[in-house]
C-alpha cells in the first residue's frame, strides 16, 4: 500500500514537473515570437517615420557634395524594412545593438548603465505600492468597517485622478524620492483590484459556511480566502511590472534619475530611432517575462488545475 | 442614478459649458501677451494671474479645458470604432480570426501604454504647427488605445456568436455582414458605450502626461498637459497656489468621470 502511494506520488510529481517544463517552454517560445514581431513592428514604424532618411549633418554647409553622398550611402542599407530589421537582428546576435544617434554611444553601454537605476527605483516603488495596497485592502475586507472602505476608495481614487507626470512633479517639489512617486502611481491599481478580489472571495458561500462552523477570521483568511484570490493577485503582480515601467518614464525624466525611462524620453525628444527600437524590444521582453513568470507561478501553485 | 452620479454629471456639464463659453468669458484669448505684467498674481483683470510671458492664465485654462474635453471623446470614438472593428469582427468570426486578433491585442498590451505613446509620438514630426500637433496627439491616442477595448469586445462578440438567437438567425438563412450588423453589433452597444466612456478619462490623463513631457500639444495652444507643465517651475505650494488651478480642475473632472462610471463598468 505504502509502495503504491510512493509510486503514485513520484509519478504525479514527474507529470507535474513535465507539464510545468512544457508550459515554460511554450511561454518562452511565445515570448520570442512576440518580441521578434514587436521588434519588426517598431522597425517598420521607425523606417516609415517622416524624416527617417534625413541626417542633421546634411544641413552643414561646409560639407562637400561627396561627403553628403557618403552620408546618404551610409543609410542606403536601411531603405528596405526587412533588410534593416535583419541587419539589426544580426547585430543583436553579435551583441551589437547599434549606436544612439543623439548620445553618440553604443546602445548596449547605455542600457547596461541605465538598467540598474530603473530596476532599483521600480523595485522599491512596486514593493511600497503592494505593501500599502494590500495593507489597506486587507484592513478593509478583514474588519469590514465602512470608514476603512471610504478611506481606501478616496485615497486610491485621488491618485487615479492625478496624471503620473504630475505625481512625479509633486515628488520633485516636495523633495520626495522617485520610488515614492512610482509607488503612488501603481498603488491605486493594486488596491482597487485586490480589494474587489478579496471582497468577492469573502462573499463566496464556503466562507459563510466556514464562519457558521465557528472558524476564526485569521484562519478563514489564510486557508479559504488567500488560496482563492492568490492566483489572480500573482497575475496582477505581473501586470504591475508593466505599469511601473510605464510610470518610470515621467518619474525618471522629471526627477532627473538616469534610468531607462529617462533614456526613452530623451530618445523620443531627439527622435533617436535606433535607441527607441531597442528600448521597445527590451521593455516588451521585460513585460512579457514578468507576465509569463506570473502565469507559470500560478500553475505551479495550483497543481489540481493541471491534472484536471 | 444616485446623488453622487447626478452631482458628477452636473460638474462635467458645467465645466464643458464654461469651456465652450471661453470666447465670451476670456475675450483676450489664450495667446495674447500682457508684457507689462508677466508672472502677475490673481487680480480683477487676470483671475488666475499671468504666466511667464504675460498670458492670462484663466483664459488658457478655459481654452485648454475645451481642447482636452472635446478631443478626448473624439479620440475615444476613434479607439472604440477600431475596437469594434477588430474585436467585434474577430469575436463574431471566431476560430483563427479570434486567435489572431487576441495575439495582436496581446502584442499591443504587452508594451506599457505611456511607453508606446511616447515611442509613436516621437516617430511623428515634433516641429509642426500647434493645430497639427493637437490632431497628431489625439489621433495617436485614438489609434493606440483600442487594444484593451478590443479584447473586451472580442469576448462579448464570441459569446454572442454562440448564443441561441444568433444560431436561430443563422438557421433562418441570415449570414455574413447582415447578421453581424443586424444582430451582433446592436447587442454589443452596451459594451461599446462602456468602453467609450472608460476611454475618455484615460485619454485625458494620457494627453496630460504627454504634455508635461513636452510631447503633446505645441505652444501657444493650451491643453491640460501644457498647462500642467507650468508646475515644473513651481518651488513651493505656498508661494503661488493659483498655479495649481489646472491641476485642481483636472482632479475635479477626473473624479466626476470616476463617479459617473459605475464600478462594474470600470472593471469590465
Amino acid at each position: 500500500m505504502i509502495l503504491r502511494t510512493l509510486i503514485l506520488r513520484t509519478l504525479s510529481r514527474k507529470l507535474l514537473l513535465g507539464r510545468i517544463t512544457q508550459r515554460v517552454a511554450a511561454k518562452l517560445g511565445a515570448i520570442a515570437a512576440i518580441v521578434l514581431l514587436g521588434g519588426l513592428l517598431s522597425a517598420t514604424l521607425v523606417r516609415t517615420a517622416p524624416g527617417f532618411d534625413s541626417d542633421e549633418r546634411e544641413l552643414d554647409p561646409s560639407l562637400s557634395a561627396e561627403s553628403l553622398r557618403a552620408i546618404h550611402q551610409s543609410r542606403a542599407g536601411e531603405h528596405n524594412i526587412l533588410g534593416f530589421y535583419i541587419n539589426y537582428l544580426r547585430g543583436v546576435i553579435h551583441g551589437d545593438l547599434g549606436t544612439s544617434h543623439a548620445l553618440g554611444q553604443p546602445v548596449q553601454t547605455l542600457l547596461r548603465e541605465r538598467w540598474p537605476v530603473t530596476a532599483r527605483v521600480d523595485g522599491i516603488g512596486l514593493f511600497l505600492a503592494w505593501l500599502l495596497a494590500l495593507s489597506l485592502a486587507f484592513t478593509t475586507c478583514f474588519w469590514r468597517r465602512p470608514a476603512f472602505e471610504i478611506f481606501g476608495i478616496t485615497l486610491s481614487g485621488a491618485f487615479l485622478c492625478i496624471p503620473a507626470a504630475v505625481l512625479a512633479l509633486l515628488s520633485v517639489i516636495l523633495e520626495a524620492p522617485g520610488y515614492l512617486a512610482i509607488a503612488l502611481i501603481v498603488f491605486p491599481k493594486i488596491y482597487r483590484y485586490s480589494c474587489n478580489l478579496l471582497a468577492k472571495s469573502y462573499a463566496s458561500p464556503h466562507i459563510t459556511a466556514a464562519r457558521a462552523r465557528g472558524l476564526g477570521e485569521v484562519r478563514i483568511l489564510a486557508w479559504h480566502v488567500l488560496p482563492v484570490a492568490g492566483p489572480q493577485m500573482i497575475a496582477l503582480a505581473g501586470i504591475t511590472v508593466s505599469v511601473a515601467l510605464g510610470a518610470s518614464i515621467p518619474v525618471e525624466a522629471l526627477c532627473g534619475l538616469p534610468g531607462i525611462g529617462q533614456l526613452a524620453w530623451q530618445a523620443a525628444l531627439s527622435r533617436d530611432l535606433p535607441l527607441l527600437v531597442n528600448l521597445t524590444v527590451l521593455v516588451t521582453l521585460v513585460t512579457l517575462l514578468a507576465n509569463s513568470g506570473a502565469d507559470v507561478m500560478i500553475h505551479m501553485l495550483s497543481p489540481r488545475e493541471e491534472f484536471s | 442614478m444616485n446623488v453622487s452620479r447626478k452631482l458628477a454629471c452636473v460638474v462635467v456639464l458645467a465645466v464643458c459649458t464654461t469651456s465652450l463659453a471661453a470666447n465670451w468669458l476670456a475675450p483676450a484669448g489664450y495667446a495674447k501677451q500682457f508684457r507689462e505684467v508677466p508672472n502677475a498674481p490673481p487680480s480683477h483683470q487676470h483671475l488666475l494671474g499671468t504666466d511667464d510671458v504675460g498670458r492670462d492664465r484663466f483664459a488658457r485654462v478655459l481654452y485648454g479645458t475645451r481642447i482636452s474635453l472635446l478631443l478626448a471623446p473624439a479620440a475615444a470614438l476613434v479607439s472604440t470604432a477600431l475596437a469594434a472593428l477588430v474585436g467585434g469582427l474577430a469575436g463574431y468570426l471566431g476560430g483563427i480570426w479570434l486567435r489572431m486578433a487576441r495575439g495582436f491585442t496581446d502584442l499591443f498590451l504587452s508594451l506599457p501604454w505611456l511607453f508606446l505613446l511616447i515611442t509613436v509620438r516621437a516617430l511623428m514630426p515634433l516641429n509642426v504647427s500647434p493645430l497639427v500637433s493637437v490632431l497628431i496627439t489625439f489621433l495617436i491616442l485614438g489609434l493606440l488605445g483600442w487594444a484593451a477595448s478590443a479584447r473586451v469586445l472580442s469576448t462579448s462578440a464570441d459569446a454572442l456568436r454562440n448564443s441561441d438567437f444568433v444560431l436561430q438567425a443563422r438557421a433562418s438563412g441570415l449570414h455574413g455582414p447582415r447578421l453581424f450588423l443586424i444582430h451582433v453589433l446592436p447587442n454589443l452597444k452596451p459594451v461599446l458605450y462602456a468602453q467609450f466612456w472608460i476611454s475618455i478619462p484615460v485619454f485625458i490623463l494620457a494627453e496630460a502626461n504627454l504634455g508635461i513631457l513636452g510631447l503633446g500639444v505645441a505652444e501657444p495652444l493650451p491643453s491640460w498637459g501644457s498647462l500642467l507643465r507650468e508646475l515644473e517651475g513651481l518651488i513651493s505650494f505656498r508661494e503661488e497656489p493659483w498655479r495649481l488651478a489646472p491641476l485642481l480642475l483636472l482632479i475635479i473632472v477626473m473624479t466626476s468621470f470616476q463617479l459617473l462610471l459605475s464600478n462594474e463598468e470600470v472593471t469590465a
